[in-house]
């Protein structure tokens, strides 16, 4: 029974995690709280014969107090969400010339476009592979994430990555992994019969292997 | 629903709105009716805004003085459906009868039209080099015969209640102390109208 | 004496002058409380249905490797040669969700509940329109078939996940489903028509049909929230029919408005279908907060602890219900800096749900507890619902929710309200409503022992799917042993399928109790409860009008433990004032 978050490899995942945790903390918390009050409440004032119940209907200062213990705890979760959010997806996020992949969903398999030996996409040493995602460790990178047909999700939970790839639409993401090893991509949109198996290798490299991956696979096409 | 007024017409009540209940369950049925309405036209303008070169130019595949009066005969019919309810109000049976009927006989005309319409753009219109334009021509084609063609589903109903409202007209059953179901009617039938008038002007002019 | 007017005279007639065909008195009856017993068979039975569906799917995520006991009997396009399709298991993911949100829990929450207590709450005869009330329940049964016959039609039922986001659902050449496919949309146009005229009644005999002295302030929560969920049915539903015959032409007629092929949109789809989708989770908690308060408030003796923050926390939910549909698209492809104010006011909704969970709390507390069945599950609600909203938490956390998205964090946050919610006060208003519905009591000890089984088993099935989901699952995998990630959990998925059918069986104890009761169980008196609310002035069952006299209204709804009145611990609604005269009476 191993119910925790997979390794973390990536440097948002260092983010994520931690803002998991925080808000399992709060929330656990809150859960305690509001779980032993009804289970308190439930044994203290279980029916007993001749006690009458209090009559009141309510208390405008007990309603203030939690209406407004919540909502600054939320306010100040939505403004730090905000702001780590802005960091992996704003606009201004998508690091300037980081490596990029093209990667094109389809039924039921992923096809890579690697940038080649110049290092530049869209350019005439490009190479495809299919199913194998090969890219560098400690620099960002970023995916150019395409469907041909129906809507899929890139998901790669060691990275802690997941992106719609949506048919008409090409959808950059980044990330920058932490440490080498081999994963996989799984595929979290329900997208047809081999929704289940639409899974991809992922290697992740150190700079110098995957340029010398990159140069071998360039050289056999 | 005569049974529905009659059951609470002798009861005593907590004061809800001033307004008999079919007239209050009309207005919001037509509340549901905007939002399905805002559904359809929503849509038409992210999807035109997302492909506008999907669109032909006003009056390029489209009829639009064809439809111009189209639009005014549908107008015309709100007028006379006003004066319907005004005679039943006065009691004015022979008004009565001439402008629900009046109002039936312009609703089947605007159908009649719209037909007229489908027919020489699926049959005789040409649309970025193919023959007929139709619900498969594009996004444009798309777009224009649901939401017309919703529309007309709405008329078509009217002309269906109008007819039998006219029935009644011819046996007497309106008048001063029984107006309701044609006020109930008018609503439904003025808001058909509303809508064709921002669909005519989206969809034909814009 | 039972007294009924008679259509079109305005005379009234004695009941027994009238005699009814068993068609018309129990079939094509227009009396709201019958037809809310027609929802209530109909609901229970897709509720069956329902549970089925999912406990297959267990059995497949449990153990992907084996053949599906009794598989044979199913034909060749849902098990090969003993093994479950993936294609088959798609259109159970799809159906499960489908059926026991629009064909099992919203029309329990609202057919039933709406049409049997809104004007037994509100002192009015029936609804303002009966007729029209029949025929949305007569809507629902074609619908009802089309989804049962869908799963036997060539291509089997529809299997593009109960969110039918396009292009998968519009494209026949890639979900390998046409007519199932196309039978469910048609199905979803009925239930909407029918929800959609359910609402204009609901919504019309609340504003016009209250009793005298039945002011806004003096509606039960339960009427309350029913009428804001009719509110939000009446709103949202028509764009998913706008949306539903969309993407009907594009899978029959060959148009593209969510086909990027032709110039349509994916994501427009994914925008109506939230636009309507969000609403539609509150029209499935609303109602259930409403029948909670009420139980709750009978079971402690003691008026609901802030009743006007309860109406308004309930309006605010339904308003801001409308501003929040982004928050199921943060990972969709939608711009990233709509995010940020979908979570500002997905993080602002919880603040009137948390409202709310104190008030219940405040209503127990320094109470005269009675832990009947209804009270239990009242209780229930209040505890599970609390996971279900905390856990939510997580995902309208936007980076938060780039992992956990499309992951089984989200299946057991869905369940932790709609089943630990939804389904959880339901089943307590059933126990609690059940004696004025057929004038016998349920059984208690049966109730009781059903109780502690599904809450034990509901949280066996639910709370490890949070540890599931952390690991990573996605939802929706037929079978997880491809992935590395995913070869610890195997053992929980394994102990959730043995609790899930725990979960199933108990729920045949319900439904003994249910039929049994209904033919055998104890007699019941008009006010079994000692309940303040107008439903429980007059006789269980309430004859055809509901009321010997018009009730007249002159306390607020939940007067229970008032100080000023000795000889009982409840004052009802329609006591005279001149009988008893409580300082505090509502308003």
């Amino acid at each position: 029974m191993d119910w925790s978050l997979p390794l973390n490899l990536s440097t948002q995942g260092v983010v994520i995690d931690r803002l998991f945790w925080i808000i399992a903390v709060l929330t656990g918390v809150a859960f305690i709280l509001v779980e032993a009050g009804i289970i308190w409440f439930s044994i203290k004032y279980r029916r007993r014969d001749g006690q009458k119940a209090h009559y009141t209907h309510g208390s405008k200062k007990a309603e203030i107090i939690w209406t407004a213990v919540p909502a600054v705890i939320l306010a100040v979760l939505g403004i730090y969400s905000g702001g780590v959010w802005a960091d992996i997806r704003g606009a201004s996020a998508l690091p300037q010339d980081a490596l990029t992949f093209n990667v094109v969903a389809k039924q039921f398999e992923w096809n890579i476009t690697y940038p080649g030996s110049d290092g530049r996409i869209d350019t005439a040493d490009d190479f495809v592979v299919r199913n194998q995602f090969h890219f560098p460790a400690n620099e960002p990178v970023i995916v150019r994430l395409e469907s041909e047909d129906v809507i899929h999700s890139f998901f790669v939970p060691e990275l802690r990555v997941k992106q719609d790839a949506v048919p008409g639409m090409t959808i950059p993401i980044w990330f920058e992994a932490t440490g080498t090893g081999e994963y996989q991509i799984a595929c979290a949109e329900l997208c047809g019969l081999g929704h289940y198996s639409m899974d991809a290798q992922v290697v992740i490299h150190d700079r110098a292997d995957f340029d010398a991956w990159s140069a071998g696979q360039a050289a056999g096409n | 629903m005569a049974h529905a007024a009659a059951a609470t017409a002798g009861r005593a009540h907590e004061r809800g709105l001033d307004v008999y209940t079919q007239k209050v369950g009309m207005w919001i049925f037509l509340c549901s009716e905007v939002m399905f309405f805002a559904g359809l036209i929503g849509s038409y303008i992210v999807l035109r805004f997302g492909a506008s070169d999907a669109w032909g130019e006003p009056g390029e595949v489209l009829n639009v003085p064809v439809t111009a009066v189209n639009t005014f005969i549908l107008i015309c019919s709100s007028v006379t459906m006003v004066k319907a309810f005004a005679a039943a109000q006065e009691g004015d049976q022979k008004s009565i009868k001439i402008y629900t009927l009046a109002t039936a006989a312009l609703g089947a005309l605007f159908l009649g039209v719209q037909g007229y319409e489908y027919t020489e753009l699926i049959l005789h219109s040409e649309w970025q080099g193919s023959h007929g334009f139709t619900p498969q021509a594009g996004l444009y084609g798309a777009t224009f015969f649901t939401m017309t063609g919703f529309h007309g589903f709405h008329v078509f109903l009217g002309v269906v209640f109008l007819s039998w409202a006219s029935i009644r007209a011819f046996r007497g059953h309106w008048g001063p102390n029984n107006y309701q179901g044609l006020e109930v009617l008018g609503l439904y039938w003025h808001f058909v109208d509303l809508v064709w008038i921002i669909l005519f002007t989206i969809v034909y002019l814009i | 004496m039972a007294t009924i007017v008679a259509e079109g005279t305005g005379q009234a007639i004695l009941e027994e002058h009238h005699p009814q065909t068993f068609l018309r008195k129990y079939m094509f009856s227009t009396d709201h409380k019958i037809i809310a017993i027609q929802f209530l068979i109909y609901t229970l039975f897709f509720l069956m249905i329902g549970g089925f569906l999912a406990i297959m799917m267990r059995y497949q995520i449990a153990w992907p490797d084996q053949t599906l006991p009794g598989g044979g009997i199913l034909p060749e396009s849902m098990v090969a040669s003993g093994y479950m399709l993936p294609e088959f298991y798609n259109s159970l993911v799809t159906m499960h969700g489908s059926i026991m949100v629009f064909l099992a829990i919203m029309p329990m929450l609202v057919g039933v509940y709406a049409n049997y207590l809104i004007p037994l709450q509100i002192g009015a005869d029936d609804m303002a329109f009966p007729r029209l009330n029949m025929m949305s329940f007569w809507l629902m049964v074609p619908a009802g078939l089309l989804t049962l016959a869908s799963f036997f039609v060539v291509g089997g039922a529809a299997s593009s996940g109960w969110t039918l986001y396009a292009p998968l659902s519009a494209r026949p050449d890639l979900s390998g489903v046409e007519l199932g496919q196309i039978y469910w949309l048609l199905a979803l146009v009925l239930i909407g028509l029918s929800s959609i005229l359910g609402s204009v009644n609901y919504i019309t005999t609340v504003i016009n049909m209250r009793a005298p002295g039945m002011t806004w302030f003096r509606m039960p929560l339960t009427v309350w929230a029913l009428f804001i969920t009719a509110i939000l049915g009446l709103l949202a539903m028509p764009v998913l029919s706008a949306a539903g015959i969309m993407l009907l032409f594009d899978q029959t007629i060959g148009t593209t408005f969510f086909l990027p092929e032709g110039g349509g949109q994916p994501l427009l789809w994914q925008h109506l279908f939230w636009f309507f989708g969000h609403p539609e989770v509150y029209i499935l908690i609303l109602p259930a907060m409403g029948f909670t308060s009420e139980i709750i408030a009978a079971g402690s003796r003691k008026p609901v602890f802030g009743y006007h923050a309860m109406v308004w926390a309930i309006i605010s939910i339904a308003f801001l219900g409308f501003v929040v549909w982004g928050h199921h698209m943060f990972q969709s492809g939608m711009n990233p800096m709509l995010g940020l104010s979908f979570t500002i006011s997905t993080l602002l909704i919880a603040v009137p749900s948390a409202i709310k969970t104190f008030n219940w709390m405040g209503t127990m507390w320094r109470g005269n507890l009675h832990f009947h069945t209804a009270m239990l599950f009242a209780v229930g609600f209040v505890a599970m619902f609390a996971i279900g909203g905390l856990s939510g938490i997580f995902m309208a956390s936007t980076p938060v929710d780039i992992y956990i998205h499309d992951t089984y964090f989200i299946v057991a946050h869905i369940h932790y309200v709609l089943f630990g919610g939804s389904l959880f006060a339901l089943f307590g208003a059933i126990y609690y409503w059940f004696p004025k519905m057929f004038g016998r009591m349920m059984n208690e000890k049966l109730g009781k022992v059903h109780f502690w089984l599904t809450l034990i088993f509901f949280n066996l099935v639910f709370f490890p799917m949070h540890g599931v989901g952390m690991a990573g699952m996605m939802r929706r995998i037929y079978d997880s042993s491809g992935y590395a990630h995913l070869q610890g959990i195997q053992d929980t998925n394994a102990l959730i399928t043995f609790a899930a059918l725990g979960l199933y069986a108990s729920g045949f104890l319900f439904a003994f109790n249910f039929f049994w009761s209904m033919k055998k169980g104890k007699k019941a008196e008009a006010n079994p409860w000692n309940a303040t609310t107008l439903e429980w002035q007059t006789p269980s069952p309430p004859m055809h009008g509901n009321w010997a006299e018009t009730p007249v209204v002159y306390h607020g709804p939940h007067e229970f433990s008032h100080p000023d009145v000795e000889d009982k611990d409840w004052l009802a609604q329609n006591e005279r004032p001149d009988v008893v005269s409580p300082a505090g009476g509502g308003h």
